[in-house]
């Protein structure tokens, strides 16, 4: 009992930080109408920028924790953004109108061009940093000696995800900017004649995006304490994952994709193998989508003739 | 091309504006490339990590993105806007036209003399195999996105396992080559129905993403059941093909010694190289064939308007299993040659990277062309051996390559196809006209 709430307690932390990423999925998907390929190595290259930023304010003496804290999440995510920015600009704006599959191969050439940027710029090992906040609570105790650990990161991870989130959802449900980008998701056509800045709400939609994709890469670090060029590919399609599970275009059902997919992680590498976890994960995904097409929230597809 | 200078003045760019602008990509581009170029991280010596700074590295890219976009808008200006119709002369029209039905013929007698005319070239004949063996995943491929308009994100799947079953039975049971070419394309063929069974329901991006998890599943079976994969360390020792039993070694039963010439390498680079093309031109004969049959014609239906062809009661199950099928057959018989000419196979050679390259391949190629797909595979993987000596920035100018490819011709190279089925005379339609299908 004690291993399962320990497992759980691992599922969620992992699960907030897919949920994170798969946000810009699915935010994406549903104003576009395409799956960003490069989303993943934006939450990589997030990631890095966290690093490099850490490593900059430790060398000038920074000790205040939470300061650095603060200063890493501010500016990974302001430069992140504006990669999510440039990305949209540069490969997926000149084919707005295009043909279906034209953004999604642009997207996954974006995809490589980034992870073969951040190898080249940054080299191919793994990097590692020493953990940056230790410590944290002894839930329970149980008979066995095992230990039901919750440390600080897990709580802080799981607690910026929470503030993003409302932050976010409010964003989305109270403010021009997110009335107007539940415009474009429902009619892009429309909601250009009735003045909303089409392309600059698609623009903010990327930048978001990244963003939160940011955020999840400073978790990860600081979570997993490493970061290498690589890790956004595979974080990135159990993202996609997720938001599929919970139902694409639907951001409530990002998050809950997210959680599943940390926890089956989870659970599974704990119970059964930790070498078929990713297996795992992608079965579910293509059972759900045998028996839910739609995902979990999703709306069903009106097909029309 | 060029405009009338009246023309040019009119649209005369303006310096201050073109400077403004590469101004602003300029400063994006400091921001970006401060802290991913301007700082260098490495693991130090005694494991923490150090950095040091690059100051002179980020302002040569600065310096080249507020040039290139100089460049970049310059160019921009002097091609006019885009969507401009160029007129072309009708005598350059019908050169063309004559040129296009040329170049097929002209490409395959070429292909046929490539062993002849490079005989003494090894690195020539090895690459010329690599391309062929792209070309016939394309054409694969092409069957089930161009015609069927199924997106399908991880064909390498059937590739692997149509490499795997020649390693594995080769290696364990002795089966010869030829033997194992038609079982591995069977087995290719049941997992290509085992996935489509599942995902009939499933339609565009959501096909796309069970795809690419089921490429990724197969290529994480392969890396972990060690005991019948080997893991990681894949496969060694797989048996050469033979010619009717023939072995082409220099051993006393091989070919040289029982013809009486002198043996040398270069004749099964050759032998392996007219398999390959004998297998693609097969690929190529088969498609062309059954997209004159109701089931070919019932794929492009499919892809078209799926409504109407359940409407005009078209069985879309067995239409869209059937596509699923071919496709993954002809994967699985290129794999089994892939495994041949390698002599060694790891999970590595079956990455999603492989996917996304046969895909890029079939949409440059135009999404259902024939010659279009051969061009396309020519180019990226001929353009991709290029830049081999900038081992590091390769995939970097292959990603490049992809966005900008999309850009300049998102309908792919060759934008035309001809027509399966016409009433009086063969005519070509611009792809424009051709849906992609749903999934």
């Amino acid at each position: 009992m004690d291993y399962f709430a320990q497992q759980l307690i691992n599922g969620l932390v992992l699960g907030s930080i897919y949920g994170l990423i798969a946000i810009g999925y699915t935010m994406v998907y549903g104003i576009v109408g395409m799956i960003n390929f490069a989303h993943g190595d934006i939450f990589m290259i997030g990631g890095f920028i966290a690093l490099i930023t850490f490593l900059i304010l430790v060398s000038f003496g920074l000790t205040a924790i939470p300061l650095i804290l603060l200063v890493v999440l501010l500016v990974s995510m302001a430069i992140t953004a504006l990669y999510g920015w440039t990305v949209e600009r540069i490969a997926y704006r000149p084919l707005r109108h295009s043909f279906r599959l034209a953004p999604m191969l642009s997207a996954i050439g974006m995809s490589f061009v980034l992870t073969n940027y951040s190898q080249v710029a940054q080299g191919a090992r793994v990097k590692p940093v020493p953990p940056i906040i230790t410590g944290g609570y002894t839930l329970h105790e149980g008979a066995g000696g095992f230990v039901v650990q919750l440390s600080n990161i897990q709580i802080i991870v799981v607690i910026t995800t929470v503030v993003l989130l409302a932050l976010f959802t409010w964003l989305v449900s109270s403010t021009r900017l997110g009335r107007d980008m539940r415009a474009c998701e429902q009619d892009q056509t429309m909601a250009s004649l009735l003045g909303v800045d089409v392309d600059r709400t698609i623009s903010m939609t990327f930048v978001i995006g990244a963003a939160l994709a940011a955020v999840a890469g400073m978790m990860y670090l600081l979570y997993y304490g490493l970061v290498d060029f690589f890790m956004g590919f595979v974080a990135g399609i159990k993202a996609f994952t997720a938001a599929v599970l919970g139902g694409i275009g639907s951001l409530p059902g990002a998050m809950l994709g997210g959680l599943l997919i940390g926890l089956i992680e989870t659970l599974w590498s704990a119970y059964f193998s930790v070498e078929y976890k990713d297996v795992a994960a992608f079965s579910i995904l293509i059972v759900v989508l045998i028996f839910l097409p739609t995902g979990l929230l999703g709306r069903p597809e009106v097909e029309k003739v | 091309m060029s405009a009338p200078p009246a023309a040019q003045t009119s649209r005369a760019p303006g310096a201050a504006f073109i400077l403004k602008k590469a101004l602003i990509s300029a400063f994006v581009a400091l921001v970006l490339f401060s802290l991913m170029i301007g700082v260098r991280t490495e693991a130090g010596p005694q494991g923490q990590l150090i950095y040091w700074t690059r100051f002179g590295d980020l302002a040569a890219m600065v310096a080249a993105v507020f040039g290139g976009s100089i460049i970049v808008e310059l160019l921009r200006q002097w091609w006019g806007p885009v969507g401009t119709v160029r007129i072309v002369p009708p005598s350059v029209q019908t050169t063309l036209a004559v040129a296009r039905r040329g170049i097929a013929p002209v490409l395959l007698v070429f292909t046929f003399l490539v062993p002849v005319l490079f005989y003494d070239e090894r690195y020539i004949l090895d690459l010329a195999i690599l391309v062929l063996t792209y070309v016939m995943l394309g054409w694969g491929l092409n069957v089930v996105v161009g015609l069927a308009g199924l997106l399908d994100l991880g064909y390498v799947a059937f590739y692997a396992v149509g490499a795997y079953s020649y390693a594995l039975l080769a290696t364990n049971f002795g089966l010869s080559f030829w033997i194992c070419l038609p079982l591995a394309g069977i087995l290719a063929a049941f997992w290509g129905v085992l996935l489509g069974f599942p995902v009939l329901r499933l339609r565009g991006d959501y096909l796309a993403i069970v795809t690419l998890a089921f490429g990724e599943i197969i290529r994480l079976v392969l890396i972990n059941w060690q005991t019948l994969t080997g893991g990681p360390n894949g496969v060694t020792g797989i048996p050469r093909p033979t010619l009717f039993g023939i072995p082409l070694t220099p051993a006393d039963d091989g070919l040289a010694a029982l013809l009486g010439i002198e043996f040398s390498p270069t004749h099964r680079i050759v032998f392996l190289f007219y398999i390959i093309l004998a297998l693609a031109l097969l690929t190529n004969w088969v498609t062309i064939r059954l997209r004159r049959l109701p089931l070919g014609r019932a794929w492009e239906a499919l892809r078209e308007d799926e409504v109407a062809c359940r409407a005009l009661g078209i069985n879309t199950t067995t239409t869209k299993l059937t596509a699923f099928a071919t496709g993954a057959m002809f994967g699985g018989i290129a794999g089994a040659f892939f495994a041949t000419r390698q002599g060694f196979i790891s999970p590595e050679s079956f990455t999603f990277h492989e996917s996304a390259l046969v895909l890029a391949i079939v949409v440059l190629g135009g999404m259902g062309s024939q010659l279009g797909v051969a061009l396309a595979a020519l180019a990226m993987i001929g353009g991709f051996e290029l830049f081999r000596g900038l081992d590091q920035y390769r995939m970097l100018v292959f990603g490049m390559a992809m966005v900008l490819l999309m850009i300049w011709r998102p309908r792919g190279l060759i934008g035309h196809r001809a027509p399966t089925v016409f009433l009086k005379s063969n005519q070509a339609i611009s792809s424009d006209l051709v849906k992609e299908g749903h999934g």
